[in-house]
């Protein structure tokens, strides 16, 4: 069972299978992720990135394959077991998915509260929020509504209410896109500098070159529903394979 | 596609639908009897239905008083009745019109409103981020609507009820020059408590489909954008619908028990 842990591995995708009717969009997926990694996935729209991000979490069932998540099979657990290792699982959504009638403050208090057992008082609640907050530089926002916050800002406070949760493994999906360039690498340094603190490995979704700079120590190219190239994003700039090259020009 | 395989494919899908359906009444109710119901929420809920509601159904409730006492009138006194004129108009509205046409005020109005809501909920990926951060968004967000809804309407109809016999003995008493001790003697001498019984049950259940069809609407919205205004729509549709056939058992069943 802790095989994938003894290798430091905090998250193996093997041989991950998931079509929607006749397309098949993961077509026998094979990932590793290691403790304190940053793996960026790179992809062509509808290749099935996303599919895989869900079928981690297990928002979608795969059709076959394993996953084996902090050295527990995910794809194996029932409910409650489910919810708590999702927690060490956090994910951060394209759009941010904050909760659009609730402030930032009970946004980021909603985990914390409503999550089965966590009993916090209402000073610890203040605390974790400050906390999470400032990590993300956003404190001054403590009281707005999710429509007074452009969409960086949203994708910051949706980062802040994953990492109040201290996840082990972070799913980001594309995390800089529709920024621009100023709060793109503003982002980017920040997924670093969550990597620093926190220890967490993470999983990111991108197509911004600059992100992938900053934050990968290894990319991985999904190309019909398998990985077909991975390496550092140097070799990868320099892959013999022009559909990998095709990312970088 | 021949027109054959296309019923086949309508008779199926509208049996997965009904399968689906089940399978999302179950787990409301197997989320229930888990996890309770998060109070705070349910009542945000409910007063946010109630208060969505009051202003347009105390007026739609006072104008089918009057309406219905305007339009009655002549034939009963035609027949010299118009002493039973309190009675009828009270009856009609506490056992049959008070109800349904506050339950499709509510259809229309919150039901739509749960539908939009969790609809947009889901394709912005809010209800993902709620089940991955550990919290069941079944318990949550929906059991919470359905009871809101279902708690909420009979104490509406109770309120619309109340508004339409004042339209009506306003309207009564200007006609007629009925007095108000004599409207709401001759009233209360037909209402009884049977009457009140079933109708606030029927409500309960009415509360029930709109709050289980909107939230089930939106629960499952796709398409983006349009999902949202797909799902406020036909939460309307399938609850009123849905109000009718409730109101046709139960009135069977109350007749068959009387």
């Amino acid at each position: 069972m802790d095989q994938a842990l003894t290798n430091n591995i905090v998250l193996k995708v093997s041989n991950l299978k998931k079509s929607f009717g006749d397309f098949h969009i993961l077509a026998g997926a094979d990932l590793d992720l290691k403790e304190k990694q940053n793996i960026v996935i790179l992809g062509h729209s509808g290749t099935g990135k996303s599919v895989l991000f869900k079928c981690i979490v297990r928002l979608i069932e795969p059709d076959s394959g394993g996953i084996n998540v902090l050295g527990q099979d995910i794809l194996a657990l029932e409910d409650e077991k489910l919810t708590e290792l999702r927690i060490k699982i956090g994910y951060v959504f394209q759009g941010g998915a904050l909760y659009d009638s609730m402030s930032v403050r009970s946004n980021l208090e909603f985990p914390l509260k409503y999550t089965k057992g966590a009993k916090r008082t209402q000073t610890e609640l203040n605390e974790l929020v400050e906390e999470a907050l400032v990590n993300v530089g956003l404190i001054e926002s403590i009281d707005k509504m999710p429509s007074e916050l452009s969409g960086g800002m949203m994708k910051r406070i949706g980062l802040a209410r994953t990492l109040i949760q201290k996840p082990n493994i972070l799913l980001y999906d594309e995390p800089t896109t529709g920024l621009d360039p100023v709060t793109s690498g503003e982002i980017s340094e920040l997924i670093l500098k969550i990597q620093e603190e926190y220890n967490t490995s993470s999983l990111i979704i991108s197509h911004d070159l600059k992100c992938i700079e900053i934050t990968a120590n290894q990319v991985n190219v999904l190309k019909e529903g398998k990985f077909t190239a991975t390496g550092t994003l140097d070799e990868m700039k320099h892959h013999e394979d022009p559909f990998v090259n095709s990312f970088f020009k | 596609m021949t027109k054959s395989s296309k019923l086949k494919d309508a008779i199926a899908d509208f049996l997965l639908g009904i399968g689906d359906m089940g399978a999302f009444i179950s787990s409301i109710f197997k989320s229930f009897l888990r996890h309770g119901v998060n109070f705070q929420e349910f009542t945000r809920q409910c007063y946010r239905i109630g208060n969505q509601s009051l202003p347009l159904i105390s007026i739609t409730g006072f104008i089918l008083g009057l309406v219905l006492t305007l339009q009655s009138g002549p034939t009963l006194a035609k027949f010299g009745a118009e002493s039973m004129l309190p009675g009828m108009v009270s009856l009609s509205i506490i056992r049959e019109i008070g109800p349904v046409i506050v339950a499709l005020i509510v259809a229309g109005k919150v039901g739509s409103g749960i539908g939009a809501e969790l609809a947009s909920m889901r394709v912005t990926e809010q209800l993902d981020a709620m089940e991955v951060s550990g919290t069941n968004p079944i318990s949550f967000v929906v059991t919470t609507r359905v009871l809101a809804v279902s708690f909420m309407l009979p104490l509406l109809v109770l309120y619309a009820d109340a508004f339409s016999i004042l339209g009506s003995f306003i309207s009564a008493s200007t006609q007629y020059n009925i007095s108000l001790e004599t409207f709401f003697h001759k009233a209360f001498d037909v209402i009884h408590y049977k009457d009140l019984f079933p109708t606030t049950i029927k409500t309960f259940f009415f509360g029930l489909s709109i709050g289980i069809i909107g939230s089930y609407q939106g629960y499952f919205a796709k398409r983006g954008t349009e999902g949202v205004g797909e799902a406020a729509n036909s939460a309307v549709v399938k609850a009123s619908i849905s109000i009718f056939i409730i109101d046709l058992i139960v009135v069977n069943i109350t007749q068959l028990l009387t």
